[in-house]
């Protein structure tokens, strides 16, 4: 795989604290990574870094081989940023054919790219009577502009509905599909979850973790959640038989090591005249987010 | 380069005509400029000028107050505003440069501010000529006026964006313009005078006074519309410091302003952080 985006050790210093320390991280064509951290981890002030919006204080940043800011890697980016509004005189269909001149791909994909976002009808009036969510698809249709290699979105859910978050993912998909890499920042777990490669998690400023969602977990360690669903009268039996946790009549619950899950789904699977139901839950990128967003000391 | 300075040029074009702005502007110059010319008709014979003459004379000094602020008011604005809808990191983010962005903006605003003057002032102008008759000279006047007006908007026009980098936020703008209006087009004359005052005709006056008057734009303005014009000099009553300075100083001074405007400009806008 290619890297498209490389990010060594880049480092930002903001009023004597440093925003960012040595973070690293790369994306290869058609990578769709998620950028999670906590209000004010540093997550904006990356993508503004790699945007070359503003000074590295060290380390360095390309993309596709090309410094930040520079007219080649402007070229190679899109970028969503996060609660963006447009001028309230302007329609959409202006807004979008401003973009499209300056990155130089002509008018002609407008019509086609406001219709994709779902703005064909309102394409013509003016953004100040647009919804929120309105004006971020508005922002979406830029970053769908000229093929971008890369794509910045910062909270690119934010305002829309649930059938314009699933819609947005599709688009993002679509992006990765035709070898753009993405980089979402986002607080919506769930979303990211599941629709993207990998997850980068930003604490304080430093890159705590940039692995898939199964690695993280293996790593981290978390348990699995078991919860067995005992036969009449039977909870109180394998509570203190496993050491579980009772938590209603008949129900007991348990956490186990990602390794020791398939020995205790055996023995529970050999009890068949007093367990009746084996539910389990994997960790959660809620559960993982939280032991690497909020882990003291590291 | 070019396409893209015009792709911005463009947009900001369309701003100012869908919020009304062209149409306020080139309102507020024709009335202004229509009712001082009438206003000021009356001392036409004991000077001895046609109207046009006077007309173009009350009008230097309404385009004083005028040309800045309009141009204050287009450009306060157009960097802050940007930057409080997040939408300049956006345009940023596009292969155009700061300086290509600012271009287009000044392009399209100096457009519709050369639009306004010259019909608020073009109208005022015929309406006098046809009504108390004109002379070569005096439509040269009224030219001259015109060409000096839109030079006079495009110096506050690049100090307004300069303004609008600096500030942070729209409010901040808009108070520091005004701020700016109310000193170098107000407050500089009336301190100038009462220097003058105290001076009695001494060294400073003489000497000094001058150019410290040329040095600020707008007075610059107004002594080359001046200076040009006997008449005119003679309609306004500066025909004293005028006269004592070399014809280029004016010009220069408005020359400078414009390259210098931009350059501050430009330079206040590279350093903000969007
Ligand atoms: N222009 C600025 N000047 C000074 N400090 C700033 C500036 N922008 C951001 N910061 C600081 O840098 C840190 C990181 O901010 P950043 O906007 O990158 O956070 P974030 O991860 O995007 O947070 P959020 O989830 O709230 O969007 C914060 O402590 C913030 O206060
Ligand atoms: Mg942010």
């Amino acid at each position: 795989m290619t890297d498209i985006l490389t990010i060594d050790k880049a480092s930002k210093r903001r009023a004597r604290q440093l925003t960012l320390d040595a973070v690293s991280l790369t994306l290869a064509a058609g990578e769709r990574v998620a950028l999670l951290g906590h209000n004010g981890a540093g997550k904006s002030t990356l993508m503004k870094l790699i945007l070359g919006l503003t000074s590295l204080d060290g380390g360095q940043i390309r993309i596709a081989g090309a410094k930040p800011g520079s007219d080649s890697a402007r070229r190679a980016t899109a970028f969503l940023p996060e609660a963006v509004s447009f001028h309230k005189s302007l329609t959409g269909r202006d807004q979008l054919a401003l973009f499209a001149r300056l990155a130089g791909v002509g008018t002609a994909p407008v019509a086609g790219l406001l219709g994709r976002v779902g703005l064909a009808e309102a394409a013509d009036r003016r953004i100040g009577t647009y919804s929120k969510g309105m004006r971020q698809r508005l922002g979406l249709a830029q970053v769908l502009l000229g093929k971008p290699a890369v794509a910045l979105l910062d909270e690119p859910t934010s305002g829309l509905d649930p059938i314009s978050r699933q819609e947005l993912y599709t688009i993002i998909d679509e992006l990765a599909a035709q070898g753009t890499a993405v980089l979402v920042a986002s607080h919506a777990l769930t979303e990211v979850e599941a629709r993207t490669d990998r997850i980068a998690i930003l604490r304080n400023g430093r890159l705590v973790a940039n692995d898939t969602l199964a690695r993280l977990s293996h790593k981290a360690g978390l348990p699995t959640k078991l919860r067995i669903r005992a036969r009449h009268g039977e909870a109180d039996r394998i509570a203190a038989d496993t050491g579980g946790r009772r938590i209603n009549g008949a129900s007991v619950e348990l956490s186990c090591a990602a390794d020791a899950k398939m020995d205790h789904l055996r023995r529970f699977a050999a009890m068949t005249d007093i367990v009746e139901d084996i539910e389990m839950t994997p960790p959660r990128l809620e559960d993982l987010y939280r032991h690497y967003a909020q882990e003291e000391g590291a | 380069m070019i396409g893209r300075i015009l792709a911005v040029a463009r947009t900001e074009l369309l701003i100012v005509r869908r919020n009304r702005w062209l149409f306020l502007a080139t309102l507020i110059m024709l009335l202004f400029a229509l009712a001082l010319t009438f206003a000021g008709s009356a001392p036409t014979g004991t000077l001895g000028v046609d109207r046009l003459t006077v007309a173009v004379a009350s009008m230097t000094t309404l385009s004083v107050y005028l040309a800045p602020l309009l141009a204050l008011m287009m450009s306060f604005d157009s960097i802050a505003g940007e930057v409080d809808r997040g939408s300049l990191a956006l345009l940023l983010s596009y292969p155009a440069g700061r300086g290509e962005i600012l271009g287009g903006k000044y392009l399209a605003h100096l457009a519709a501010l050369a639009f306004a003057m010259t019909v608020g002032f073009g109208t005022a102008g015929l309406v006098a000529a046809a009504t108390g008759g004109a002379s070569l000279e005096s439509a040269l006047a009224l030219g001259r006026l015109i060409g000096t007006s839109i030079l006079l908007g495009a110096v506050f026009l690049a100090i307004g964006y300069m303004l609008s980098s600096l500030a942070g936020s729209p409010a901040a703008a808009a108070g520091l313009s005004a701020a700016v209006w109310l000193v170098v087009v107000v407050l500089y004359d009336l301190g100038l005078l009462g220097a003058v005052v105290v001076d009695a005709g001494g060294y400073f006056t003489q000497n000094v006074f001058p150019w410290v008057l040329t040095a600020n734009p707008a007075d610059a303005f107004r002594l080359w519309n001046v200076a040009a014009s006997p008449d005119v000099a003679l309609a306004t009553g500066m025909a004293g410091v005028a006269g004592s300075l070399p014809v280029w100083a004016a010009p220069a001074s408005l020359a400078f302003w414009l390259v210098a405007g931009f350059a501050l400009a430009r330079a206040a806008l590279r350093r903000l952080e969007p």
